[in-house]
């Protein structure tokens, strides 16, 4: 790399230190380069997080449509004609394919482009070249086009909502035959083709996003930031983009072969089905194998979901307790270790398919495994609050509240891993209070959080508190009552993805039960609205913050209020130290950024510490490394 | 993590790149273990629906074709061009498996060509690796010819009508997903080899413009002599699943 002494001058972008590479040619930008096919990685995690905020809550209104159906299942949806039109029949009831709809569009777009793209996207993008001290991603390029292939993704996405037959109907697991054959329902004809192709594009969008995380964060580290010294979040996008990279190409294969038997008449996954008495030519496929595909995805697609918010949660969890993360390398190694399993559990979600009983127990066994580094994270973060200086910022909240959602979801996570049990439960609303709240709605939190936390280096002012505490405890209370209910609805047996459920004698008891649920899903929505104001009112009229208004360690906070291309207007900081250096017995203050030298702090040096201190001297700026 | 490392800026202590690797570099050995997941997805997928069915049982020289069981490969593959009707089992295929490996040979060439800075060595084994990789799609694509038009006697059908050739459906060769995975998977490396022949192309153009040695280095070719490389080991898995095994 060339040198990384660059002066930002006022409102010239500073050459790139990997400046002896092609991409990176920054004239004095317009708004066109400037605000949307800008390479500033900081703009790109803007445009994930606007396009994400964008789709949650199209998600979630999605979501509280069919909650209505299950909750009020009389009720007159006249109402919603001018929105839905030919949706709502003459009964002024909601149509039955467009509910399945419904169920499979609220699913893709929270799990692949909220806490997917809008997740990774949005906080990779942004604290990856902060906080490792790089100018910006190893390629610029690669990285908006990883934006505007999720842009073009979500535009087919979107488009296939508007649809005459509707969007995607058949679930988001797409399984086949059913997402196969079009003549099977309306949601497996043009939406169904065009939920593949956007899929197919967001794939390529993650990999050329996930490359680019990874490749930055082995080779763009600044002078002294050894792995040992990356905060918790860079491990958390690691892992993701590592996992991302291996399980996304598998997906994209079940695709594209599903994709073939749809449009071009191959049986890769169907054999032997009649549709009305008659028998379809296909032999040989096997709708099983898409599954065996689908979920090596799917299941470590959970973490992908997962480990981002985890790792913001890390941060933002020590920042607030003024302590440093308890057991930071247990943390790296639960990641690690989560991160392996991950791929060799899939096939619990396929218990029931007829699998060997045999098979089922060695998945359960490995499945059940994801209990011990799952405990871990949980005790090492409540050892870091345990006698914590707490700060009880929005931010925090949030953090403390994914603790519990990861906590209360996760143990119903021992029941379902269970190949036994899994019998009863198995396409219940227990899977479905399951996994909205170990993954959908921890993770959510942990976006939130890191939206809060780190909103202050995104747009230069602070949020209002107060409006987040509200939508705090709103969410947070809304989010239990919709979801706790459901554990006792889905042991009874009551089942996911039904559009009627009133002709079922069994379950009729439960119709309060669902209409308490669906009043809290309309509640929790409307509480987000607080949050949108919160947001967009704060980017333009929010409090103006410090350049380090949490008074935390990482190498972002030493950059301008305003950050411009180019992150530090003079050189980067070298690193010193790791990054939870709080409360240091000793210290002056009750924090030690990274890029304080162990010779400014003597008063609080740990013997061994105090030996590195010769090493600074020399001017390398790396410590650990002995080099003569 | 104390270790002494060989040369100061190539630490993982962070303001060096680790291994002296360039972040391109590490970026195309990411994407082609992303890669390398795509191709064993289809070829488990092609491997579980295979063991699905039975196998030939009998002779081999009593083989014939049936959508009772999968085809013996030698029996299907057994056509060269120029010479119709004799039967020279895997003979074209090995020729065109030669032809591939070859071109990585002279691949590898260019890019040892590249670290000596000889531009006119470079463009030599660029050239001939363009060829060899152009060579092996024109034999991959008689190939596709031949297996559509199928043979002059065709085979039967599960309700006996006979049937010359292949498509994506139906073959006169055996069950239909033998065809179907035929295609998919043998097009979805030929568009990998397309694809590493334009980009092949793009480095030898580079390299005729002095792209490279004004950049000072050839990095370049390096890093799509590994995609080359890949797309050939590839191949090697394809062979042996389809025509070996």
């Amino acid at each position: 790399m060339a040198t990384t002494d660059i002066h930002v001058h006022s409102a010239v972008h500073g050459h790139d230190d990997h400046g002896h590479d092609h991409e990176h040619e920054h004239h004095e930008g317009n708004f066109w380069t400037k605000y949307i096919f800008s390479e500033d990685h900081k703009v790109i995690a803007k445009q994930f997080l606007i396009t994400g905020i964008f789709w949650a809550l199209l998600g979630g209104t999605l979501s509280v449509i069919f909650r209505l159906q299950l909750g009020f299942p009389d009720m007159n949806l006249e109402w919603l004609k001018p929105v839905l039109g030919g949706w709502i029949t003459p009964e002024g009831k909601l149509d039955p394919e467009f509910y399945l709809a419904l169920v499979t569009m609220h699913g893709t777009i929270m799990v692949f482009f909220v806490l997917t793209a809008g997740l990774s996207g949005t906080f990779s993008n942004f604290l990856i070249p902060l906080q490792i001290g790089a100018r910006d991603m190893a390629s610029g390029f690669m990285n908006m086009l990883s934006y505007w292939f999720f842009f073009v993704s979500s535009v087919i996405m979107f488009t296939s909502l508007f649809l005459q037959d509707g969007p995607a109907g058949g679930g988001w697991v797409i399984y086949p035959p059913l997402s196969a054959l079009p003549q099977a329902i309306k949601g497996s004809g043009l939406g169904m083709t065009m939920w593949l192709v956007s899929m197919a594009l967001f794939i390529v969008s993650s990999l050329l996003g996930g490359i680019n995380y990874i490749t930055t964060i082995i080779n763009m580290r600044t002078k002294g930031m050894s792995f040992t010294r990356m905060p918790l979040t860079i491990w958390a996008f690691f892992f993701t983009a590592i996992i991302g990279l291996l399980s996304f190409p598998v997906l994209f294969s079940a695709a594209l072969l599903l994709i073939f038997d749809r449009s071009f008449g191959t049986s890769f996954f169907l054999s032997d089905i009649y549709i009305g008495g008659e028998a379809l030519p296909n032999v040989g496929g096997s709708p099983i194998l898409f599954q065996h595909l689908f979920w090596f995805l799917g299941h470590p697609e959970v973490y992908i979901v997962l480990l981002p918010a985890l790792g913001l949660s890390s941060e933002i969890i020590a920042t607030n307790s003024r302590k440093p993360i308890f057991g930071y390398k247990a943390m790296i190694g639960s990641m690690l270790f989560i991160g392996i399993l991950s791929f060799i559990v899939w096939a619990h979600h396929m218990f029931v398919t007829g699998m060997n009983p045999f098979l089922g127990s060695i998945f359960m066994l490995l499945t059940l495994i994801i209990a011990v580094p799952s405990a871990v994270k949980i005790f090492n973060y409540v050892t870091t609050l345990w006698q914590g200086n707490i700060r009880f910022t929005p931010g925090m909240l949030f953090s403390i509240g994914l603790v519990s959602f990861f906590l209360t979801g996760g143990i119903t996570g021992v029941f379902l891993g269970n190949s036994a049990l899994d019998i009863q439960l198995h396409d219940t609303y227990f899977v479905v209070a399951h996994f909205h709240l170990v993954m959908g709605s921890a993770s959510f939190f942990g976006m939130m959080a890191g939206v809060y936390h780190w909103f202050p280096k995104m747009f230069g002012r602070m949020m209002d508190d107060r409006l987040g505490y509200v939508h705090f405890w709103i969410t947070f209370i809304g989010v239990y009552l919709v979801f706790f209910p459901m554990h006792y609805i889905g042991i009874a047996g009551f089942p996911r993805r039904y559009y009627s459920w009133t002709n079922f004698e069994t379950f009729s008891g439960f119709a309060d039960l669902n209409m308490l649920v669906s009043i809290a899903a309309v509640a929790t929505l409307a509480a987000q609205f607080i949050f949108l104001f919160n947001f967009f009112y704060s980017i333009f009229r929010g409090r103006v913050a410090s350049e380090n208004p949490w008074k935390s360690n990482t190498l972002e906070w030493t950059t301008p209020v305003n950050v411009g291309h180019g992150n530090w207007p003079g050189a980067i900081p070298n690193v010193y130290r790791w990054p939870y250096d709080y409360s240091k017995p000793g210290a002056k203050d009750d924090y030690i950024p990274q890029h304080i030298p162990f010779s400014e702090t003597p008063e609080s040096n740990l013997p061994s510490e105090n030996e590195q201190i010769k090493l600074e001297s020399n001017g390398s700026g790396a410590i650990v490394v002995d080099k003569h | 993590m104390a270790s002494t490392s060989a040369t100061a800026t190539a630490s993982w202590d962070g303001g060096s790149s680790p291994m002296n690797a360039s972040y391109g570099k590490l970026m195309m050995w990411f994407f082609l273990l992303s890669d390398a997941f795509t191709f064993s997805a289809l070829l488990i997928t092609y491997g579980l629906v295979r063991s699905a069915h039975p196998a030939f049982e009998g002779l081999v020289n009593e083989f014939t074709f049936s959508q009772i069981y999968w085809p013996v490969p030698e029996k299907v593959f057994d056509a060269v061009p120029f010479l119709h009707g004799i039967e020279l089992p895997l003979v074209f295929v090995g020729i065109m498996t030669f032809i591939l490996i070859m071109s990585s040979v002279t691949m590898v060439l260019a890019v040892e060509a590249g670290h000596r800075m000889d531009r006119k060595a470079v463009e030599k084994w660029m050239l001939w690796t363009i060829l060899g990789g152009l060579t092996f799609l024109g034999c991959q694509a008689w190939e596709w010819s031949h297996f559509i038009h199928g043979t002059d006697a065709g085979g039967a059908l599960r309700d006996g009508t006979t049937f010359f050739g292949a498509n994506l459906s139906l073959n006169q060769y055996g069950p239909p997903d033998f065809a179907a995975f035929f295609f998919f998977i043998t097009g979805f490396h030929g568009f990998h080899v397309f694809s590493g022949v334009c980009l092949n192309f793009l480095i030898y153009y580079n390299t005729v413009m002095g792209v490279y040695d004004r950049r000072g280095h050839y990095e370049m070719v390096e890093k799509v002599g590994l995609y080359w490389h890949f797309v050939d080991l590839v191949w090697v898995f394809v062979f042996t699943f389809f025509y070996l095994v």
